[in-house]
């Protein structure tokens, strides 16, 4: 016997060759890649998120400025008989104002009308308001707390700085020497600015006054409109698609119909709203209801927007319910039609809901078929007076309120945009927190 | 809301005869309910659905016509029109002094009926809120005063005609209802023709669609030459007329801001779903998936607003003048690389997710057998796997693309309004979205060119996403059999 020759292995298996470790480097570097992308992905949600409440928390707070305004009867009487009362009003508050100054010990040699600039153009209808309501205070000091100017607020908030303001003719360095005094003094302050949440949009000179509280009943009624014509659409259309209909040929249109909505651009939608609501509806047939600015036709456009998305999730769910619960129902003499809505639509109702909440959810963020149907603009001025002209009284939207900010030149609308952003986002999250509570406590899996 | 009243009411007598129908033929078979053929329930629904649907449908058709009617009954009335354009217009006065006079009898402001018109009608309209477009005329006035008494009319026909029809549906449900009588397959029939009703609404929103889009055009192309449309060069609207509008700028704006967006979005995307897939722990992937996942879940006006405030002029400081970089590249914030970039970062989630489930559909045992000839992980999924998935991650980007390409807010407020033709991605440009965006809001006028371009605009977008999406579901779905 001979011993079998002893082959020299070639490579070593505790030492690894040149093409191993090549390949083992390049398994590496893919999972980087990997791993980056991700980090990636993740990178540009938290910038976003930061960006976000960075720029946005500011938005909920606001300057206001203590004053002790005598409601002097005369000047009043006065104003009121004037063409311009608001400005006249805004004078009387400029008094006020220079009073006050000279009160604390600020010196100043400046005109009471240019002090004035200091403050909100919105204040003269602050205390006209007031002045009004309140007669028998007549003749009596009042103390009010009323609104600085956008920029004294920019000022306060590190984003108008000294150097900014030599080309801007509404505020001088000298003011904001004042504005200084006057904060040290506690007469001027940031407060939390109830207003920016409850209050309606402001024109383009009182970036100060605008809030979102208009627009966020005009999305309310626009998610009331989808909610009651899309939930009950969406879950008969689903249920026939899922549970009766034959195979045929229209069923596949409507199928393949159903799928290409779903990716129709949401812009063409605003189209449809406008050629088919607006200029038809209101138009040609003459239904008051439908006109330009209405939540009522949001909705309406919103909902053929969410439909597609709602039976989709619908008949998943539908099919999630397994067909022997079917089958029992059926065996013990249910009709077909009883046994869907007495069994198989109970135990689908979670996930319905869940899909239903999601499309909500989408729908309360589209913007773009809004902008066509009129809801941008300065709209959202007045909240609607009653439950009825809430539906057909021009409105804007939260979205379409923050874009309408964002167009606007005054860099104050800016922080308003993001403010109304937070808001938004606010409303998304409980929306989606509902539907994954939903979800987890009801949905059964068989 | 007399109509709002007469619904109530309607639905009320359609509970009541819900109730009287389920009582009627318990009646007839002395409370024995197992002698009848259906349930006691659908009888009463039977009676409830012959009582109400009839009259219901000649509600909403009486709402729809008798305006239509009563104008056409009283525009004869005005006289001071002087072609149809100023009637239709004056029609609108009637009917907005009809309201106001409306309103303010029933705030007890009008004092009492006159023919002659009050001197200060138009204030007074004004403090009920109603504003009249033109000052009101005597015969405007008489038009409006007419046009209330002919409502007032047909308001009481229109209760009186729905009440009978109610009525009458009655009578004939309560006369067909016996105890031999199938209620239940008739209510179900009913019911059926609801549920086909509503799925049907997908086929007439897409009609409503296809019309709403193709009639505007068609009238677009009778007053532009459509050859100058497709071909143009250039593209500056202006409403005083003589306005040039061609699509190609607009079309390539749409296509360069969408390439930079995929060029972002698929690698970054693909890279994310091939981790999440294959390499990550599953307590990883509980965490990085939600967190893509919320990518998508924002709404575009936040990446609108994120493009024209942050990234904006953050690119502008790194590439424009005196930047970081100190190259003169960008000379405003909104440009192409702009919308890009952050329609890019939209997308992550929406390529990833896609590509996730494609992956995730490629056979095990493909993944096993290349692990089993001792190829590394990454050389398995670069030569086997991802070959495998590939159509359907074609399918998955032609989908992101047509997302892209439909996108409206983030280049409504990131990319610029210069319509141009160019390389440079750091120079403004615009697409056809936000030309729609453009187009159409405001004040319109729906017969001139300007506005009109729009819907051909729309069309344009239709198609183009609508072709992208059908060959798109036709790979996934191609793709998916092979596996199945």
């Amino acid at each position: 016997m001979t011993d079998a020759p002893v082959s020299k292995p070639k490579s070593s298996l505790l030492v690894q060759d040149a093409r191993t470790k090549r390949r083992n480097a390049s398994e590496a570097r893919f999972k980087i890649y990997g791993l980056a992308a991700i980090g990636i992905g993740c990178a540009f949600l938290l910038t976003l998120l930061t960006a976000i409440l960075f720029n946005g928390v500011p938005a909920f707070k606001q300057t206001f400025v203590t004053l002790s305004v005598t409601l002097d009867p005369a000047a009043i009487e006065d104003a009121e008989n004037s063409t311009l009362k608001t400005a006249k009003y805004k004078a009387m508050v400029s008094e006020a104002l220079l009073a006050e100054l000279t009160e604390v010990g600020i010196q100043t040699d400046m005109d009471p009308t240019k002090l004035g600039d200091m403050l909100s153009s919105a204040t003269g209808d602050q205390i006209r308001t007031y002045a009004l309501a309140h007669p028998e205070q007549m003749g009596q000091t009042v103390e009010f707390t009323v609104l600085g100017s956008s920029r004294v607020d920019g000022y306060m908030k590190g984003r108008v700085t000294r150097e900014a303001l030599a080309n801007d003719k509404n505020l001088d360095a000298e003011h904001l020497d004042i504005v200084d005094q006057l904060a040290a003094a506690g007469k001027l302050s940031l407060k939390f600015n109830p207003a920016f949440i409850f209050g309606s949009d402001a024109s383009e000179k009182r970036p100060e006054q605008a809030g979102l509280g208009v627009s966020v009943v005009g999305s309310f009624i626009m998610m009331l409109v989808v909610l009651f014509l899309s939930l009950p659409i969406g879950v008969a259309a689903s249920i026939y698609l899922e549970e009766f209909a034959p195979k045929s040929r229209l069923t596949d249109l409507i199928e393949v119909n159903i799928s290409n909505l779903a990716a129709v651009p949401s812009i063409v939608f605003g189209i449809l709203g406008v050629a088919v609501f607006i200029q038809f509806g209101g138009g040609s047939l003459g239904i008051d209801a439908l006109r330009k600015s209405a939540p009522l036709v949001g909705g309406l456009v919103l909902t053929l927007m969410t439909l597609p998305t709602i039976i989709i999730s619908t008949r998943a769910a539908l099919k999630a319910v397994p067909p022997s619960i079917r089958e029992a129902a059926l065996g013990v003499g249910a009709s077909r039609m009883q046994a869907v809505f007495h069994h198989v639509l109970p135990l689908a109702a979670p996930g319905i809901l869940t899909g239903t909440i999601i499309g909500l959810a989408q729908a309360l963020g589209e913007t773009a078929p809004l902008l066509l149907i009129g809801m941008v603009g300065f709209v959202a001025t007045n909240y609607p007076s009653g439950f009825f002209d809430a539906f057909t009284a021009p409105n804007s939207a939260m979205p379409a309120q923050i874009y309408e900010w964002a167009k606007r030149a005054d860099p104050a609308f800016y922080e308003r945009a993001w403010g109304g952003i937070i808001i938004l986002l606010v409303f998304l999250l409980a929306l989606n927190i509902i539907a994954v509570i939903l979800r987890s406590r009801f949905e059964r899996r068989w | 809301m007399p109509v709002l009243w007469l619904f109530v009411l309607l639905l009320v007598i359609a509970a009541v005869a819900f109730f009287a129908g389920r009582a009627t033929v318990l009646r007839t078979v002395k409370g024995k309910s197992r002698l009848l053929h259906s349930l006691p329930g659908f009888y009463g629904w039977y009676t409830s659905i012959l009582t109400f649907v009839p009259a219901f449908l000649v509600l909403i058709v009486w709402v729809i016509v008798q305006p239509l009617i009563i104008n056409h009954a009283v525009a004869p009335m005005i006289t001071s029109a002087q072609d149809d354009i100023q009637r239709s217009l004056m029609a609108d006065d009637v009917q907005n002094i009809a309201k106001g006079l409306d309103l303010m009898s029933a705030q007890g402001l009008l004092p009492q009926e006159t023919s002659a018109m009050p001197d200060d009608l138009r204030g007074m309209l004004g403090s009920v809120g109603v504003a009249l477009g033109s000052d009101p005329t005597e015969d405007k006035y008489a038009a409006a005063l007419e046009f209330r008494a002919l409502s007032r009319i047909g308001s009481i026909a229109l209760t009186a005609v729905v009440l009978m029809v109610a009525g009458a549906g009655f009578l004939i449900a309560r006369r067909q209802v016996t105890p031999t009588m199938m209620a239940r397959n008739k209510v179900e029939d009913f019911v059926r023709s609801l549920l086909i009703l509503s799925a049907s609404i997908a086929i007439l929103t897409t009609v409503g669609i296809v019309l709403s889009l193709v009639f505007s055009t068609i009238k677009f192309f009778g007053l532009y030459p459509a050859a100058d449309f497709f071909f143009g060069l250039t593209w500056s609207p202006s409403f005083q007329g003589e306005s040039e509008l061609g699509l190609l700028p607009l079309i390539w704006g749409t296509l360069f801001i969408s390439l930079i967006a995929l060029l972002v979005a698929v690698p970054i995307g693909l890279f994310a779903a091939v981790y999440l897939s294959e390499y990550a722990s599953s307590s990883m992937r509980a965490i990085a998936k939600p967190a893509l996942e919320v990518l998508a879940g924002i709404p575009t006006i936040v990446y609108g607003l994120f493009a024209l405030l942050t990234v904006g002029p953050l690119l502008r400081t790194l590439f424009g003048d005196g930047g970081t970089f100190g190259v003169n590249w960008m000379t405003s914030a909104d440009a192409a690389i702009t919308a890009g970039l952050v329609m890019g970062m939209m997308l992550i989630p929406f390529v990833s997710s896609l590509s996730d489930d494609i992956i995730n559909a490629v056979p095990q045992a493909m993944r096993d057998g290349s692990l089993g000839l001792g190829a590394t992980p990454s050389e398995t999924i670069r030569q086997v796997v991802l070959p495998a998935a590939l159509p359907g991650i074609v399918g998955a980007i032609l989908l992101a693309a047509s997302r892209a390409i439909g996108e409206t807010m983030i280049v409504v407020l990131g990319a610029g309004a210069a319509a141009q033709i160019s390389m440079n991605p750091f120079d403004a440009m615009t697409t056809v979205t936000t030309r729609i965006v453009a187009q159409l809001t405001g004040d319109l006028d729906f017969s001139s060119p300007t506005a009109l371009v729009a819907f051909a605009l729309g069309m344009t977008l239709f198609v183009i996403t609508l072709g992208l999406n059908v060959l798109a579901l036709f790979i996934v779905r191609k793709y998916q059999e092979q596996y199945e």
